[in-house]
């Protein structure tokens, strides 16, 4: 029987991989955008799992705007992205160090 | 039909930000985007004042409040985002970003910034803080062929969403543990039984909001953002987000978890602690001014912290008594940086600030009162400012945290005093500072703004009354 906290378990084991992803990832920056994406559905396991079983549907409700937003990050997220590869010719995460002090 | 005057304001900034971009579209003319920017924020200045009363309102099922600190508080976001627009002008003009992107964008910040000071739900929360941190991420990115300010915004961005995540993250947790998204219901129904769930959501809630308020140990991305931006952004987001980030703190601890108050204080004097520390020991050996203000930024935080966790009507008061001083300082120390930056030059460096004395004292003379208020000396604006919220943490009985505090202001001092140093005691650059000849406006406000902070530090006394009584009539 799958009860709360198996998804609770999964949850925070997608949680943690996208947190390495974002921490460990030194090679390509279309990787971190992966691993924010995972992060935001990592939570929206959390929050629909909640919302089953405790019988109230608020939850799955915040599910689709949390869906939505994440969205609008990634297209601002991809936009960034085109700018930075425009002006840098690289997305490699080693080479934004310009800011330092 | 449900009774939409309470977000009133709300609905009328969201209108003409929409209007801006079809302006901008039908125009291509900056000034027609900048005088309905303006229109706008004076009009919602105005719809705010009329329907403010000093009892709670509630509308949107529950999702949205309209309280009598959040009417304080939108009314600093709409005046600080009004000076910040005109101090930019000139800069954004000489740069080619005085279109109508850079005004919408600014204005659905603040409509980000007004939805999350008068959330009274998690969603409402969420997607006000999300509708202010997506505009400041393109805001930040909209000078495309600088390599700083697009690799900045992608700083911003990543560790933003990170943020996000964790907020979040934290916001199922208690979800879970409560049933509820309403802030009052979970205040309510927090659940003490299960105690490791609570201090789990907790973490997960103090480190994104630590974060977005920029609060050690999750301080990173501050000084690159500061730095990278272009300056008119930097002042735009060094000051008026501030405002809506000491609103999120109250309503999130003290609407939604107050009963867990004594978890979060104890989370909450680590990260002040750690903040004075980090914030005013970087800020010594720094050489740009937009980084150096970036690290005071971090002890200003810790300050505002403090203010908070003493979890007591007075101490609130004086956070949110900070928090608007701070907001007024930080707008006239990086107005100025903005005002003598010129096409192609930014003075950014604390070395560009040289003899600023002997060829425009004026303008060194309101930098210096920043500076002094920022330290905290009497009898600037900045001294009640830290004086109100040692009261309220030694009346709270942290007396430690006090005696930190303290410490940690006069290491502070030491690098406002550099700037002070340098402006008045040093040569001037072979070739000075050539400020905007035709900004008579810009320096008017500027001078309006160095008076306010030495005023209002004579005369401290109607502000401090004015959050302490919005703070009772919000919290009773």
């Amino acid at each position: 029987m799958i009860g709360l906290s198996h998804y609770l378990a999964l949850g925070a084991v997608l949680f943690a991989i996208s947190v390495f992803g974002i921490f460990l990832n030194r090679k390509n920056v279309i990787v971190l955008l992966m691993a924010i994406e995972l992060m935001l559905l990592a939570v929206n396991i959390n929050f629909v799992a909640f919302s089953h079983f405790l019988g109230d549907a608020a939850g799955q409700v915040f599910v689709f705007f949390i869906l939505t937003v994440a969205a609008a990050e990634s297209a601002i997220g991809l936009a960034i992205l085109v700018a930075l590869f425009r002006s840098m010719r690289t997305i490699n995460v080693d080479d934004l160090d310009q800011l330092k002090g | 039909m449900p009774d939409l005057l309470p977000a009133l304001p709300e609905i009328f900034v969201l209108t003409l930000a929409c209007a801006v971009l079809l302006v901008e579209a039908y125009t291509k003319n900056g000034y027609w985007s900048y005088a309905l920017t303006q229109l706008t924020l004076l009009g919602a200045a105005v719809l705010t004042v009329f329907t403010t009363s000093a009892d709670t309102v509630y509308a949107f099922n529950g999702l949205f409040v309209d309280d009598l600190m959040g009417d304080v508080l939108k009314l600093m976001t709409y005046l600080a985002a009004i000076v910040s627009v005109v101090y930019s002008r000139t800069y954004l003009t000489d740069r080619g970003m005085f279109r109508g992107e850079y005004f919408a964008l600014l204005l659905f910040a603040v409509l980000g910034m007004m939805v999350m000071i008068s959330a009274a739900h998690f969603l409402s929360l969420y997607l006000g803080l999300e509708l202010l941190s997506l505009s400041l991420y393109a805001m930040v990115a909209l000078q495309r062929d600088s390599k700083v300010a697009t690799e900045a915004a992608m700083k911003y961005f990543v560790l933003g969403a990170l943020a996000s995540g964790l907020l979040l993250y934290g916001m199922s947790l208690i979800y879970g543990l409560t049933g509820s998204l309403h802030l009052a219901e979970v205040a309510a129904t927090v659940d003490f039984r299960n105690q490791t769930v609570l201090a789990f959501g907790l973490v997960f809630l103090l480190a994104g909001l630590g974060f977005k308020l920029g609060a050690a140990p999750f301080h990173m991305w501050v000084p690159d953002i500061y730095h990278g931006a272009p300056t008119a952004v930097t002042l735009f987001l060094g000051s008026v987000p501030k405002l809506a980030a000491f609103a999120f703190v109250m309503r999130l601890l003290v609407d939604g978890l107050h009963p867990a108050v004594g978890d979060w204080q104890q989370m909450l004097a680590v990260m002040a602690v750690v903040s004075l520390v980090v914030g005013n020991l970087a800020a010594i050996v720094q050489t740009n001014i937009k980084r150096m203000l970036a690290y005071s930024t971090i002890a200003h935080m810790g300050f505002l912290l403090l203010g908070v966790l003493s979890g007591s009507y007075a101490g609130y008061s004086a956070a949110m008594f900070y928090v608007v001083t701070y907001v007024l300082m930080s707008l006239g120390a990086f107005g100025m940086v903005v005002y003598l930056s010129r096409g192609g030059f930014e003075a950014e460096r604390v070395d560009d600030f040289r003899g600023l004395n002997a060829t425009h004292p004026w303008l060194a003379a309101v930098m210096a009162m920043m500076m002094l208020s920022m330290a905290g000396l009497p009898p600037f604006l900045g001294f009640y400012a830290k004086l109100t919220v040692l009261q309220a943490l030694v009346g709270a009985g942290w007396l430690w945290l006090a005696v930190v505090a303290v410490l940690m202001s006069l290491i502070g001092a030491y690098y406002y005093l550099r700037v002070v140093k340098v402006m008045y005691f040093d040569a001037p650059h072979a070739e000075p500072l050539v400020p905007a000849t035709a900004a008579g406006d810009v320096r008017a406000l500027l001078s309006l703004n160095g008076a306010a902070v030495l005023l209002l530090g004579i005369l401290p006394q109607p502000l401090i009354t004015l959050c302490a009584y919005a703070i009772q009539a919000s919290f009773r």
